[in-house]
């Protein structure tokens, strides 16, 4: 089978032609470990767990971001060479490796997750199934940054330092909706994280490996807050008055200032 | 040859490794006050703790509340033959509740029982549904939940930075020295302690579930500056990896499959796992098929079915099926979790939201829908029970200052592991070694690091670039195929010699290998470090395995099948001396402290 794979760095690079045997079952991941073993000693790819766990081998296979270790051969056309190369995105480090540190300093920024108190004398928590499956989902994701890969405001805006891009919005979601949680993280999502630069075109979602409906269940509800929060009134009042409710996230809001 | 710079960085204490150990011992070194680096191979969030599925272990009596410590602690023992060291099994049965619990108030959700407590799951060779955990990505909820917690502490996080040796001085370490891979720089660690959290050797063979960093890089750290190894010989093969296609084989396919009820079925859809039962579990397993999926349903009165007894057990009793013909086309057995749909009527949901990870795993990799058709397994190399000798309360290992935790220290398992038992072995000791580390800190002042072990370092490293040999994958590619042949889940003295014979040839073929290019991401140069990691320790094993003559845990000796009481009576240590050859010796088992003793007996 025919590859072209990009080689180069953040000076510059090109596609290189290779080729190597195809057997039952192999994915994309396998093919570039093989050429790197035959052909291409040097050729730099980042991956860890190759089943789909680990988020490490993000890449774009023939335009399209994707985990290498999930794409198989047999899905793609097998009469033109595979293209493949880095998440372009991201600075480029080598070959199909790139610099992906500014996802992590994001993560840095947003504010840590915050229980209420313990609700048994043993300092444990009582929580119903159903509110552990309200955000499993998010906390499904394997941080592959394919998300962030494909979001026009990163990726073609390069407002990296206005707006988290979908993983981190995903990751708020997580911690805004989580049982325990008390923290209060709308203020920043509306301003320093720049929800406002989502304008919802669900690309992030269509190549999520894990399938998780970035957009629908986690984007938009947030949005919902932040209008609360900042813009209704109404939502405002209501808040202040029933801010009395124990443990609930208004009245830790407002009791921090 | 001018030998290149490296930059200098200096922490009271660093830590090795970021899986679950590493990252939990960097909480508990930075939250004790002391400073903290914390070196990972990978990015952070991406080592092995990441694939574990099943659960972690911990006696918190939620889903049945006949169990306790020592209930788990003689399990973990039972399971681990006796050769474990019973100080650790204690501790970690003893602790592993608070561990879990703490999880939780850092941000980890687990499934739940009705009541809104961690419900747990049954695992083999745990007498009581024991096992916390979130459907089957357990893993991925801890090591993101610590990931999550470490980086609001003070530490440093070097990413993708690999230490290829431990500097020692004046008789305790004093820091460790690598290279960084996105430019292939070289960085110095100055620290009053090192915790070593490297994890486990499966790359040293053909079919693994480990990825690429399993290289055996903290065990080959520690022999190499003098401290013990213990328990070598003990490498678990898991039972259930995929077979097929080829390239996904000995990807790991969980425990849980057969927590919730899958069965195992040779070619002629028989359900071998009733024809041998050992002796030491006769009197809890189910006497029928309709008792095990009572078990696995939370019938308390039942008792285990026999796919759930230990893995060294039901690994040697697949391996006997496929060599026996009666395995299935691709070389594996049938693993069954489809069969339920005879017993509840929404199965599909059921498997689905019980293993969503398999699931997709099997969907997207082999085309195979687990929900209507049976799994192909078979074993796969897992996870190194032995490593480097520690002191059960403070990890520390036989060099002062070296400490040890997870997959890398040995002692907690024994001649085998119990699924679920990892992930509390991590928190558990990994919280030990950052506590006990820090302290040595404080107590301790910086070393000085010997500026000749360094720029040893370095040339060693640097040899492959001036070479004309062949290429590293080569020869790691030969190294695995070999273990895999003549080390693997049967072993005999004849095929263990070979083994050493070979390896030698190996060493001899690792010292020419070539690298061209630069030392900017450059796989080729990182494999031929790991390399020599690999051979040391492969060599170990082998060894280590001729010694122990009889067949206990996951050590199966096909020239002496049978457990030899003699041979229970010690663990086999080897250590590196001062002129650089291996001392092996067998160190007697410790007596047991009668309390521990009586618990052991009140639970046979």
């Amino acid at each position: 089978m025919q590859f072209r794979i990009w080689r180069g760095d953040k000076s510059g690079g090109d596609f290189i032609p290779y080729e190597t045997e195809v057997t039952e079952g192999m994915v994309v991941l396998d093919a570039v470990h093989q050429i790197q073993a035959e052909s291409a000693n040097d050729l730099a790819v980042r991956w860890n767990c190759k089943a789909g766990k680990c988020g490490s081998c993000s890449a774009e296979i023939n335009g399209h971001p994707k985990l290498m270790c999930m794409t198989k051969l047999s899905d793609l056309p097998p009469d033109e060479p595979v293209k493949i190369e880095p998440m372009r995105s991201f600075p480029s480090i080598r070959d199909l490796v790139t610099d992906v540190s500014w996802n992590f300093r994001v993560k840095k920024q947003i504010k840590q997750f915050k229980p209420r108190k313990p609700d048994a004398d043993d300092g444990t928590w009582r929580i119903q199934q159903g509110e552990v499956e309200r955000v499993q989902e998010f906390r499904k994701c394997i941080e592959c940054f394919l998300c962030q890969d494909v979001c026009h405001v990163l990726r073609e805006h390069h407002l990296h330092d206005q707006f988290i891009g979908p993983r981190y919005l995903v990751y708020t979601a997580s911690l805004e909706m989580h049982p325990l949680d008390t923290e209060d993280r709308l203020a920043e999502l509306k301003q320093a994280h720049g929800i406002g630069f989502c304008n919802i075109t669900k690309c992030c979602t269509s190549v999520c490996p894990e399938d998780i409906t970035i957009t629908d269940n986690a984007i938009i509800p947030l949005k919902e807050r932040v209008v609360d929060e900042f813009y209704d009134p109404i939502v405002k009042i209501y808040r202040k008055l029933t801010s009395l409710v124990p443990g609930s996230k208004a009245q830790v809001r407002d009791s921090s200032g | 040859m001018a030998l290149p710079e490296f930059e200098t960085f200096e922490y009271d204490v660093i830590i090795i490794g970021a899986g679950g150990a590493g990252l939990r011992a960097a909480v508990e070194a930075a939250n004790a006050d002391v400073s903290v680096g914390l070196i990972c191979k990978s990015l952070l969030g991406k080592a092995h703790t990441v694939m574990a599925e099943g659960g972690i272990a911990a006696a918190m009596a939620n889903s049945d509340e006949r169990d306790n410590w020592k209930v788990h602690f003689a399990d973990t023992m039972r399971g681990g033959q006796y050769m474990n060291n019973w100080r650790m099994a204690e501790l970690h049965a003893k602790e592993a509740p608070m561990r879990v619990h703490e999880l939780e108030a850092w941000g980890a959700l687990f499934d739940r029982t009705t009541d809104g407590r961690i419900m747990q799951r049954n695992f083999g060779g745990h007498r009581y549904p024991r096992l916390a955990h979130v459907g089957d990505r357990t893993g991925l909820e801890m090591i993101r939940t610590l990931q999550d917690h470490s980086i609001h502490q003070q530490i440093d996080v070097h990413m993708e930075c690999t230490i290829t040796t431990l500097l020692k001085s004046d008789g305790r370490v004093v820091g460790a020295f690598g290279y960084e891979r996105e430019r292939g720089r070289f960085r110095l660690f100055k620290a009053k302690a090192v915790v070593l959290a490297t994890g486990g050797v499966g790359r040293a063979y053909k079919i693994t579930s480990n990825s690429w960093e399993y290289t055996a890089d903290g065990q080959a750290l520690a022999f190499n500056i003098g401290a013990e190894l213990k328990d070598m010989e003990f490498l678990q093969f898991h039972p259930t990896g995929m077979v097929w296609p080829p390239s996904v084989r000995g990807i790991l396919v969980t425990e849980s499959v057969r927590g919730e009820g899958g069965v195992l079925l040779n070619k002629d859809k028989k359900r071998f796992m009733f024809d041998d039962i050992p002796e030491l579990y006769k009197t809890q397993t189910a006497d029928n098929e309709e008792e095990g999926w009572r078990y696995v349903t939370g019938d308390p009165n039942a008792k285990r079915p026999p796919e759930l007894l230990t893995r060294d057990h039901v690994a040697r009793c697949i391996t006997r099926e496929i060599r026996e013909g009666r395995g299935s086309p691709h070389g594996g057995v049938y693993l069954d979790i489809a069969w339920i749909k005879e017993k509840l009527s929404n199965s599909d949901e059921h498997i689905r939201k019980k293993l969503p990870s398999m699931y997709h795993q099997f969907k997207q990799l082999a085309g195979i829908d687990i929900t209507k058709e049976a799994m192909e397994v078979g074993p796969t190399t897992h996870y190194m029970m032995g490593g480097i000798n520690v002191d059960a309360d403070s990890q520390m290992a036989t060099v002062p200052g070296l400490f040890a935790a997870g997959e890398c220290a040995a002692g907690l398992h024994g001649a085998n592991r119990l699924g679920g038992n990892s992930l509390s072995d991590l928190l558990v000791f990994g919280k030990r070694a950052g506590e006990y580390a820090a302290k040595f800190a404080r107590d301790h002042s910086h070393g000085d690091v010997d500026n000749d072990a360094v720029q040893k370092a370095i040339e060693q490293t640097l040899i492959p670039f001036g070479n004309t040999g062949e290429s590293p994958f080569h020869v790691q590619h030969d190294l695995q195929d070999m273990m895999q042949r003549l080390v693997g889940i049967t072993r005999t003295e004849g095929e263990m010699q070979q083994a050493l014979v070979e390896l030698g040839r190996l060493d001899e073929r690792a010292k020419s290998v070539s690298v061209t290019g630069h030392r900017e991401y450059n796989p080729a140069w990182h494999t031929s470090v790991d390399l020599l990691n690999l051979l040391n320790i492969s060599r170990i094993i082998a060894t280590c395995a001729i010694e122990r003559k009889e067949s206990r845990g996951a050590h199966f000796r096909e020239d002496y099948s049978q457990k030899d009481a003699e041979y229970g009576k010690f663990n086999l240590v080897v250590r590196k001396d001062e002129s650089g050859n291996m001392i092996m010796e067998r160190r007697p088992v410790q007596p047991m402290r009668s309390d521990l003793q009586e618990i052991i007996e009140s639970q046979r």
